[in-house]
């Protein structure tokens, strides 16, 4: 199984550390990863700006880079969203589709196709998930809680797997964090209130670390509570899944 | 309309000036739903119910001449007149004509976001008609010269301390008085005698059954039958979208509409107006006002669907921080936003901006309108049509033009966090909305794709 290893432009240029684990972690979990140098990015942050147009030469280089895998597995729900629903190349329609049908967010990829039972990670660590939107509403990772419906989370399931993590309960479980891409500037005051408002609710609870699957979310809490000079970290969930069983948390 | 010049980032920038303030707003409208999710949960065939209430609409969508017809022909039959009108103008000439031809200078208003959306009360007063709305959170904006803030709970950003001295300077109650039960009483002693002096009473109508030409008209105060009851001319305005088909479909869309709205099972008046007893007159106005052209638009035909239950607003992140007239239209919220662009695509180009597209309204909706979906597509029109600016456009070409060529990306990736690194002036001031209130995140020495190329490439 040939795995091509998508990493948005923001995590390649911002949080390597978290393309790093990725990797890491589907090879420990056996797969071929390969990761093709000439990717960029996604093209979201043009089409959810109303520039859909603008984004055909994004996903001819994507098509390019990533046609020739049986799977492409990314660390972010969003950016595998927008590919899985805005995929397309006139010239190159078949293999657009193939693309749309074999791209995976990471955890999705864990529960779904590689079925992964456990895993041998230890994180000894209060851990608050957050359900990024374009994950849980658009992938379905989680079961959304406007539905009346049964509840299940792939993230959680496979934090549950890792020794020593404890996840701390929330009062509202799948609350927008209020990045939204370019909505993170242009609507400045309400993005930031509701990214301190996620913050408070997993600092209530005693979480240690903010986990989810994409760090844009992650990066925009993370800029909250770095200003707020709160203790709390924010670590991508491929950086908890790949903890070392050896290796002590936080380290 | 009062037409505003500042756009939705500004007004609700304004609105968040007052942390504590928005903090009670976000609570207040999260309770409620709360409570939508606990009636949600009380009924096991929840979404099969919403499945159903969206097919019903989509088959009166779908077939919404005939059944227009029909309710034409029904409600005539049962002793109604009918009235069309094209657009919002037509809509309140109309309702000013029957007025005037019967010498009505004051009235009394139940719910109807549809006037509100006709600005029929300026119209009125304009014509020396004063509206008296009888709603009470209605009255409660009514008195403070303010549209609705929401569609069901129009006064829902006032604290009840500001009701309690906009009743003091209008209704005389005693100073510093914010019992909510003292006040309401004091609001039924007033609307009382507003209801036994009314010659006239307009109302809106939540849905219109093609086959018996009746109208329902949901309230929790019953404060549209007193109306319509004791007035000798009683207007019912709808949009033309209200319409279902059978009478045996209402009992889907009782059942969905105040578990939406605010967590009841249903609401305390659900009442049938079929003829007008002996004496009066009913007439019906049914308004188009741009309804055919968005039912033309294949991509937002759907938002017709929506019976205004509010549950877009009491669920989205960004309405509850950003407070109602942040939309400055009079349906606010997530399906405003995809409703106005229609009416007007320049005055409205911001709405469908004002979203993280999280998609929590279009699971909560009743109907299942795909709302974020809808305000994802707005944004493409809007765009398309030139409603943007020079700078954005700009800057989305340069933006796509480095991600879609992979040397160009690198470098300037690489010369970005290295600029970040030795000038973190230079991104992190006043200039940059993000460092505002937030922290940029640390620039790595190196970026993923270079450790990848030092580590792994074989």
């Amino acid at each position: 199984m040939k795995v091509g290893l998508f990493i948005p432009c923001y995590i390649d240029q911002f949080y390597p550390q978290v393309g790093i684990a990725t990797l890491q972690l589907l090879e420990k979990l056996g797969c071929e990863v390969e990761y093709p140098q000439g990717q960029t990015c996604c093209g979201q942050p043009m089409a959810n700006s109303g520039y859909e147009h603008l984004t055909h030469q994004c996903n001819s280089l994507f098509i390019k880079n990533f046609a020739d895998y049986d799977y492409i597995v990314g660390p972010s729900g969003s950016c595998v969203l927008h590919i899985k629903d805005h995929l397309h190349d006139p010239a190159a329609e078949t293999a657009a589709t193939h693309i749309r049908e074999r791209i995976y967010e990471l955890t999705e990829f864990l529960t779904d196709v590689l079925r992964v039972q456990n895993l041998p990670a230890r994180f000894p660590c209060k851990v608050g998930l957050h359900q990024s939107c374009h994950g849980q509403r658009g992938l379905g990772l989680a079961q959304m809680s406007e539905l009346v419906a049964a509840p299940f989370s792939k993230p959680e399931k496979l934090l549950r797997m890792v020794e020593g993590v404890e996840l701390v309960p929330l009062d509202r479980q799948d609350e927008c964090c209020g990045f939204g891409g370019t909505f993170c500037v242009t609507e400045e005051a309400v993005s930031v209130k509701m990214g301190k408002d996620r913050v408070v609710d997993h600092v209530k609870h005693g979480a240690e670390v903010i986990t989810g699957t994409d760090v844009s979310c992650l990066m925009h809490m993370e800029g909250i509570l770095r200003r707020q000079h709160a203790g709390v970290k924010v670590m991508h969930i491929a950086e908890i899944l790949n903890q070392n069983i050896h290796e002590q948390a936080n380290s | 309309m009062n037409r505003q010049t500042a756009d939705h980032a500004t007004l609700a920038d304004r609105f968040n000036e007052n942390e504590p303030r928005v903090d009670w707003h976000d609570q207040t409208l999260w309770w409620v739903r709360a409570k939508r999710d606990k009636m949600a949960r009380s009924i096991p065939e929840w979404e099969q119910l919403r499945d159903t209430a969206s097919a019903i609409k989509r088959n009166a969508l779908g077939n919404l001449y005939e059944y227009l017809i029909q309710f034409e022909q029904q409600a005539t039959q049962n002793g109604a007149i009918v009235h069309w009108a094209a657009d919002a103008a037509e809509h309140n000439r109309i309702v000013t004509g029957i007025l005037q031809q019967h010498g009505v200078r004051h009235l009394v208003k139940s719910k109807s976001m549809l006037t509100e959306e006709c600005h029929l009360n300026p119209h009125l007063a304009a014509n020396g008609i004063e509206v008296i709305d009888t709603d009470l959170g209605e009255r409660i904006v009514q008195l403070a010269k303010e549209p609705p803030s929401h569609i069901v709970l129009p006064c829902i950003h006032k604290k009840k301390e500001e009701i309690g001295e906009l009743f003091h300077e209008h209704l005389g109650t005693p100073a510093g008085n914010a019992d909510p039960q003292f006040l309401t009483a004091a609001a039924r002693q007033h609307l009382r005698k507003e209801f036994l002096q009314a010659k006239a009473a307009v109302t809106g109508v939540n849905f219109a059954v093609a086959e018996t030409g009746e109208m329902v008209v949901c309230t929790n105060e019953g404060n549209a039958d007193m109306g319509a009851h004791l007035a000798d001319i009683h207007i019912a305005c709808m949009g033309i979208e209200k319409i279902i088909p059978q009478r045996k479909h209402l009992g889907v869309f009782l059942r969905l509409l105040a578990r939406s709205a605010t967590g009841q099972p249903i609401t305390t008046y659900s009442s049938h107006f079929r003829q007008p007893r002996a004496g009066q007159e009913l007439h019906i106005v049914l308004v188009d006002n741009g309804r055919s052209r968005q039912l033309g638009r294949e991509d937002f035909r759907n938002s017709l669907k929506c019976i205004r239950c509010g549950a877009c607003m009491n669920t989205c992140p960004v309405y509850r921080r950003s407070g109602g007239h942040s939309y400055h239209t009079a349906v606010a919220g997530p399906i405003g936003a995809i409703l106005a662009p229609n009416l007007d695509m320049k005055d409205y180009a911001d709405l469908p901006f004002a979203s993280t597209l999280c998609g929590s309204c279009s699971n909560v909706c009743p109907v299942k309108i795909d709302i974020h979906q809808q305000l994802y597509k707005w944004r493409q029109v809007l765009v398309k049509e030139g409603h943007t600016t020079a700078s954005k456009t700009a800057g989305m070409k340069m933006m796509s033009g480095v991600l879609s060529a992979p040397r160009t990306y690198r470098a300037a990736g690489k010369m970005g966090r290295w600029v970040m690194r030795a000038f973190p002036g230079m991104v992190n001031n006043r200039l940059n909305p993000w460092y505002k209130q937030r922290e940029m995140p640390a620039p790595p020495a190196q970026s993923f794709s270079q450790w990848y190329e030092k580590n792994k490439k074989s």
